[in-house]
């Protein structure tokens, strides 16, 4: 089913949602992907606060190339989400609403998912330059010296993903597979 | 003797980084037009034709196919009656590289040590594959190898008895593990035989080889075929959301090996399976 939803997601939107819809986003998002997470998962070893409030909020597992003059960004596609698994849950359980990436999730993400009524999504890995028409603005907001892994700020409008792992925890990567499944 | 300059190395693999960073070769075009045609899923189709649509967006407006522009793998096929001058010669590639990525707005993914993991902000060093062929010419191939996929990728080390269904089974087996993190529809580089790493080598430049040609020794070519009919059986299909399309080719490459041994690496590769030939 194909649906709109803005960012940041309210608990309604992220509940409406069931594995297999077609969804586009429009709205804030920030990125993170490896280093970002270790920094986020470090600071808040130390009680410091997280350069972005989670609350409602998604995180894209992203880091771009570099934007030619006058754009906003460049090729933007989705990395391995499983990278991530290890600081996930923790995130979850602070408010993080949705995730966006591609690829695998552990139970551990998976429980925590429907612990606090979240949403993994998939955008098409692999389609960087198409999806990067969707993202209207880009702004560096943390960990600068990250250079691609830093934490950005993006603008998106009808950001195009899939949801694979809803707030009840169907997985539409174990229900897909197996019906094109020919043994 | 023929003379070459570093010069001239260092300027063709700076191009060649930035074209296959833009555009796939064109047998890889057209298995995924074909593929797109050819699924049955719906949601499948919708994502093939989003490849379509990227790849064209990614050509047009020279933005990479994918944000993920690789570590930059690199073969040398280089005549023994080549001399070169300017330098060494892993310089002049590596400052083809720093070029590319830095000049072409591609991605610096690549870190210093890999514990330490501080990036070196031009994406090198590249890795780099030198082979001696006859003649005076140098054939340069530039692979640029994303991470998705390649962290999926395996190296079996399989026994004699484990014979040919060993093989195939190790092959599967990694297609299946790698499922949707390997940005499918994948091609699938498989060495046989060697040695340890002989296997892994083959197994990479076996991606380059386009995806329409098949070994040409028969029992190979008949492996290839069936294991890409086993793959898309399997169900996983594009982005791994289900369908009909997991794979577009196999690729085996073979090499004499021990008594006690059977090596056998599967290398995987998106369908952003990049690589740029210039001869000089």
């Amino acid at each position: 089913m194909e649906k709109h939803i803005s960012a940041p997601i309210s608990d309604e939107d992220a509940q409406s949602l069931s594995a297999g819809d077609y969804v586009y986003i429009t709205g804030t998002i920030y990125t993170a992907r490896d280093a970002a997470h270790l920094r986020m998962d470090e600071a808040l070893g130390k009680n410091e606060p997280l350069p972005i409030d989670l609350t409602h909020n998604i995180i894209y597992y992203m880091g771009p190339s570099p934007a030619r003059d006058g754009r906003p960004i460049g090729s933007a596609g989705p990395t391995t989400a499983s990278r991530m698994d290890k600081y996930t849950p923790r995130l979850l359980d602070l408010g993080l609403k949705g995730m966006i990436g591609k690829g695998k999730r552990s139970d551990a993400v998976k429980e925590a998912i429907v612990r606090n009524k979240a949403v993994y999504f998939a955008a098409v890995g692999g389609a960087g330059a198409f999806l990067s028409k969707s993202i209207k603005a880009s702004e560096v907001i943390a960990y600068d010296d990250l250079g691609t892994e830093a934490i950005r700020r993006l603008e998106v409008e009808n950001f195009p993903v899939i949801v694979v792992i809803d707030s009840e925890g169907s997985n539409l990567y174990e229900t897909a597979v197996c019906s094109y499944q020919q043994e | 003797m023929r003379t070459i300059h570093t010069t001239q190395i260092t300027q063709a693999v700076r191009e060649l980084c930035i074209e296959a960073n833009h555009f796939l070769t064109p047998d890889m075009d057209d298995a995924l037009k074909q593929a797109a045609n050819g699924e049955k899923s719906p949601l499948g189709k919708q994502i093939l034709n989003q490849l379509q649509d990227n790849l064209q967006i990614a050509g047009e407006d020279q933005i990479p196919i994918c944000q993920d522009t690789g570590m930059a793998v690199i073969f040398m096929e280089i005549g023994q009656d080549v001399h070169f001058e300017g330098g060494l010669l892993e310089d002049a590639i590596n400052e083809g590289v720093r070029q590319g990525y830095v000049e072409g707005f591609l991605r610096k993914s690549v870190v210093k040590d890999p514990l330490l993991r501080e990036n070196t902000k031009d994406n090198t060093p590249a890795v780099i594959h030198y082979e001696l062929t006859l003649g005076d010419q140098v054939t340069i191939t530039v692979a640029p190898k994303g991470f998705g996929s390649e962290n999926m990728s395996r190296v079996f080390m399989l026994k004699p008895a484990d014979g040919i269904e060993g093989v195939k089974n190790a092959i599967l087996t990694a297609v299946k593990d790698a499922g949707p993190n390997a940005c499918p529809p994948m091609v699938v580089g498989v060495g046989i035989g060697g040695t340890f790493e002989k296997c892994a080598l083959m197994a990479k430049k076996a991606l380059t080889r386009p995806v329409n040609v098949h070994s040409d020794i028969p029992y190979v070519q008949e492996m290839e075929k069936e294991l890409l009919d086993k793959i898309n059986r399997t169900g996983i299909g594009p982005g791994g959301l289900g369908g009909t399309t997991t794979a577009l080719a196999v690729n085996i490459n073979t090499y004499p090996t021990h008594i006690a041994g059977l090596p056998v690496a599967v290398n995987i590769c998106c369908h952003v399976n990049r690589h740029a030939v210039r001869k000089l």
